[in-house]
């Protein structure tokens, strides 16, 4: 066993634990009609305002597949790299609920359309796991129940009841709670580059179904528990790491793992069991009598395959060769918007380090400050692009470039006529700054004497020539200078 | 003539197009006989109203020269055709203040091509059952009576309503649908004709479905040539309706004359089956003479899993419909039990309370057999022997171009006589349940009437999408039986 893989071992009494996870993520596809249906997705509308015959399952109502949402599985399980069945069958699974108009969903059991593929997550060092992917299969949405409206009816709102899901079931492969959110943030941004799932966890269109079981390093897998619906990155590290550790505490006590579905207690912090009722359920799969086979050629997946853009992993290998270092790589491509965002600057003619370290390092932090996404923030590519073309043109100097981006920020504005007016070029002229050394070493006369001595001191030097001339001098220019009047060879 | 109600469809469609009668006389003609003929109990709802409305709007029609096939002809419809803005009952007291807000795709295409709707008629509830008699709504009986008798008939089911109504001449033609028997049944006990069509011809969308692999609507009509023209307005495909098949629906009404000369017809000899009533096997003797004589070669053909079609059907059959009721749980609309104390209550006394015993007794059915432990069993025992009776007919279809078979087991029963045992019910869809199975098209025509006077169907299975070839042989059974009785008007209020 590796150390890192040791490292994720959880220390019990009976010695070292290893927690198991696999995570089926139900994945709102991006579609403006329902799987089934043509009534609107669209979300925060009235209630029960996007609801069709169909989704209400009125008597006589059939469900008529929309070809859009099949697409939008076959680009997710080819972004997943994964096996594309040409033929799969959807089945229906019996329950009763009130957010449940027909009293079953319709969903692919046996035959999903996607098969197995696999997704590489990225972890801190550099490391990448690879997680398998099992399947992936599409199916309807329930409604939605609504217990607070009135102190003894229930409502129920059909908006939400039809909308296509893709169900990713990942193997259990994941070692560590870090590991499964680290695997449900590429999730996230590989559906997100697809257009295929807004990845919107609060507004619901992905949620988590979390399974756990720990067993001795080496030993087969033990019995596993499901923690459900889980909408949050944050809960679902919470809810893994309590959920381990509780069934540690259950072994190494003599006890066993009662397999059951779970719900994770946001304010408590804890799993606890759902309600018998809430899960006992025979569903009674069989295939959908109203539909027939979904079948399409493979001539259509491979023009699915022909218009997929360029995914994270290919884009990390590309940026990384370009010279950017893999963890600026990896937080420019976590988002598709961050990489879209990069890559107009270096259609700008951008160095792409110069690009890479200046938003790291200086935008990005701002927006991150101000709580802000990318697409909120108030400087442009075009105006970042400009900015650090003005520092290689050596217009002005990086100082004077964080400034020129402080400016920016609160009054917009064009980057090279805010330089202009505000005279915030950077001195060149030699003579003006060598007066500038030389007012500054007359008045030093004792740290001249120690630089010329210990020359690392001529640093000193010039950051107070820089300070004189208001940071607008060329710091190269200067360093040249001071060294030349201190006599320091200039490649010392 | 006389009695309007007494018009072949084809009749009053030349009569209607000529003018010698207008939709509104015809049409006055069938609301009053149907107002005359409550006693028989064929219509859960009357729809007077609409239907002189619309035979107003086909006379304007027909006078401004745009007349439309089917222009100013009544019809009823089973009331388990979803119809916009009239109330939809499936026979059930589950949907008794169902109103839908949408027209079954069949039934439009009727309004589409001119008819006239006179109402809804009566049915086994949510279609389950072979002689109406599972009706929330009672039974409806049969026009016919046995000859000196006066014991109450059944009409066949489950679309009793659709053939006692054309049967008694309470209209030119009904919509019926078809799950295991429950068009041609009905046909064979009333003297009717009836034609299952193959599984896709006609859209399911807006029929209450019992069990949508085996669903499908037709027509029950007086005669063959009836029952062509009104296939012929029903069929279509339908994008609402993914199982619905497209291909073109020819003008079967133009063929039916063609004969049968040529024509090899197979007779299965596994429907030899013990119980039969003698008169029907004689009658299904006569029938394959009468086509030999018209030039038809008779083959003797083998089904040989037809012994498991009952039973694959009442697995397939009741499956599909546990999953298909669930949807009446008093939530959304039908029955809502009063005053439930949670979710659980609403929907065990709602169902209860809203379903009738058949229904429940084949939810309770459906559910076993697809219940974990149970499936592979039940369900994927059935589904592959269904790919074998399929498999059956491919075979018998190399040796011939349809079959000729009995349509019932027996003429039809007293009220009463069946209900209290199930299983006697259905061995009556011995002879129909295979076709569904098979999504194969059949067609029933009166064939003679036993000596007590009661009529006697036979059926002709057709392969798939040829429903042409159907109707001619029908027709060249029509013709030979040469059947004039009708039943008499002694429900006449």
């Amino acid at each position: 066993m590796s150390t890192e893989a040791k490292s994720k071992l959880i220390q019990g009494s009976t010695g070292a634990w290893e927690v198991v996870i696999g995570l089926e993520v139900h994945c709102q596809v991006l579609s403006k009609a329902k799987l089934f249906s043509g009534a609107s997705t669209e979300f925060g509308a009235d209630p029960n305002s996007q609801v069709s015959f169909v989704d209400a399952a009125m008597p006589g109502m059939l469900p008529v597949i929309n070809k859009f949402c099949v697409e939008q599985a076959v680009r997710t399980g080819l972004g997943l790299k994964a096996q594309i069945n040409l033929t799969s069958v959807f089945d229906r699974k019996n329950y009763f609920y009130a957010d449940l108009p027909a009293g079953y969903q319709i969903s692919q059991f046996k035959n999903p359309i996607v098969g197995e593929g696999e997704v590489l997550v990225d972890l801190p060092g550099g490391e990448v796991a690879r997680v398998g992917i099992e399947r992936l299969h599409l199916e309807q949405d329930a409604g939605k129940s609504i217990h607070d409206q009135h102190p003894d009816s229930s409502f129920v709102d059909l908006n939400r009841a039809g909308i296509a899901l893709m169900e990713i079931v990942s193997r259990p492969d994941m070692r560590s709670s870090e590991e499964a959110a680290a695997y449900l943030k590429k999730l996230r941004a590989i559906v997100r580059y697809l257009g295929t799932c807004d990845g919107n966890m609060e507004e619901g269109s992905m949620r988590a179904d979390v399974n756990v079981s720990v067993r001795k390093p080496g030993d087969p897998l033990n019995t596993r528990c499901e923690i459900k619906n889980m909408n949050s990155m944050r809960f679902i590290v919470q809810a893994i790491e309590y959920e381990a550790r509780r069934q540690i505490d259950v072994l190494e006590s003599g006890g066993r793992i009662k397999q059951e579905t779970l719900l994770f207690d946001t304010k408590l912090c804890e799993t606890r069991p759902m309600r018998s009722k809430e899960e006992a359920h025979d569903y009674r799969y069989f295939p959908d009598p109203d539909l027939l086979p979904l079948s399409f050629e493979q001539a259509w997946v491979d023009e699915i395959a022909a218009s997929l853009p360029e995914l994270p992993d290919a884009k990390k290998a590309r940026f990384t060769a370009m010279g950017l270092s893999i963890y600026d790589a990896l937080v420019l491509v976590a988002e598709k918007e961050t990489a879209d965002y990069f890559e107009a600057m270096l259609a700008e003619g951008v160095d792409a380090k110069a690009a890479a370290n200046w938003l790291n390092n200086e935008y990005f932090g701002r927006l991150n400050k101000a709580g802000l996404a990318l697409s909120a923030g108030p400087v442009s590519a075009h105006a970042n692009s400009e900015i650090i073309k003005m520092v290689s043109e050596n217009i002005i100097s990086g100082k004077i470039a964080k400034d020129v981006l402080d400016i920016l920020w609160v009054e917009g504005g064009d980057p090279r006529s805010i330089v202009e007016s505000r005279g915030l070029k950077q001195v060149t002229d030699t003579s003006a700054i060598e007066k500038a050394v030389d007012a500054v070493m007359a008045a030093n006369p004792d740290k001249v004497e120690a630089a010329k001595a210990k020359p690392t001191l001529a640093g000193w030097f010039v950051g107070q020539v820089m300070k004189a001339t208001g940071g607008k001098a060329n710091p190269a220019t200067v360093n040249a200078l001071v060294k030349a009047r201190l006599g320091i060879a200039e490649e010392g | 003539m006389s009695d309007l109600t007494e018009f072949t469809l084809a009749e009053a469609r030349d009569a209607v197009a000529t003018k010698k009668v207008s939709s509104k006389e015809l049409t006055q003609g069938f609301v009053t006989a149907i107002e005359e003929a409550r006693a028989l109990n064929a219509f859960i709802t009357e729809t007077p109203e609409i239907a002189l409305k619309m035979a107003d709007a086909s006379d304007a029609r027909i006078a401004a020269g745009t007349a439309r096939p089917l222009e100013g002809l009544p019809l009823g419809i089973k009331d388990l055709y979803c119809t916009k803005g009239v109330r939809t009952t499936a026979g059930s007291k589950i949907l008794e203040n169902y109103v839908p807000q949408y027209e079954s795709t069949v039934s439009q295409n009727l309004w589409d091509n001119g008819a006239v709707m006179l109402g809804k008629l009566n049915l086994d509830e949510f279609a389950m059952g072979s002689s109406n008699e599972t009706s929330a709504y009672g039974n409806c009986i049969s026009p016919w009576r046995a000859k000196g008798s006066t014991t109450a008939l059944v009409p066949g089911g489950s679309s009793g309503g659709s053939s006692a109504a054309v049967a008694a001449r309470l209209c030119l033609g009904a919509t019926a649908t078809d799950t295991g028997g429950s068009i041609r049944t009905p046909a064979a006990v009333t003297g009717t004709t009836g034609i299952k069509p193959t599984y896709g011809r006609c859209s399911r969308w807006g029929i209450v479905a019992f069990a949508s692999s085996l669903d499908q609507a037709g027509p029950i009509a007086k005669t063959v040539r009836d029952t062509a023209i009104l296939l012929k307005a029903m069929a279509s495909v339908d994008d609402k309706d993914s199982t619905s098949v497209n291909l073109p629906v020819p003008d079967y009404e133009a063929g039916i004359e063609g004969g049968v000369k040529g024509l090899r017809i197979g007779i299965p000899k596994e429907y030899r089956v013990e119980g039969t009533d003698p008169e029907i096997a004689a009658v299904w003797e006569k029938g394959a003479e009468w086509l030999k004589a018209q030039g038809a070669e008779i083959v003797e053909v083998s089904l040989p899993h037809t012994k498991y079609a009952l039973p694959t059907y009442y697995i397939v059959a009741p499956a599909e419909a546990s999953s298909n009721l669930a949807r009446y749980d008093g939530v959304r609309f039908g029955h809502r039990a009063a005053n439930p104390k949670d979710l659980i209550d609403l929907y065990e006394r709602s169902r209860a309370e809203g379903f009738g015993a058949e229904v429940r007794r084949r939810i309770l059915i459906g559910t076993y057999v697809l219940s974990a432990g149970y499936y592979d069993a039940y369900y994927l025992r059935a589904q592959k022997l269904r790919t074998l009776i399929k498999r059956d007919f491919e075979e018998a279809y190399k040796q011939c171009d349809m079959l000729l078979t009995p349509a019932t087991p027996s003429p039809a029963f007293a009220i009463g006589e069946k209900i209290a045992d199930p299983v006697t019910m259905y061995l009556y869809d011995v002879f129909t349940v295979t076709v569904n199975l098979a999504g194969l098209p059949a067609l029933v025509v009166p064939a003679g009437l036993n000596t007590a006077g009661l009529p006697l169907g036979l059926q002709l299975i057709g392969k798939a999408f040829d429903e042409a070839t159907l109707f001619r042989a029908g027709r060249a059974l029509e013709i030979a039986a040469d059947l004039k009785a009708k039943p008499q008007n002694w429900w006449r209020a």
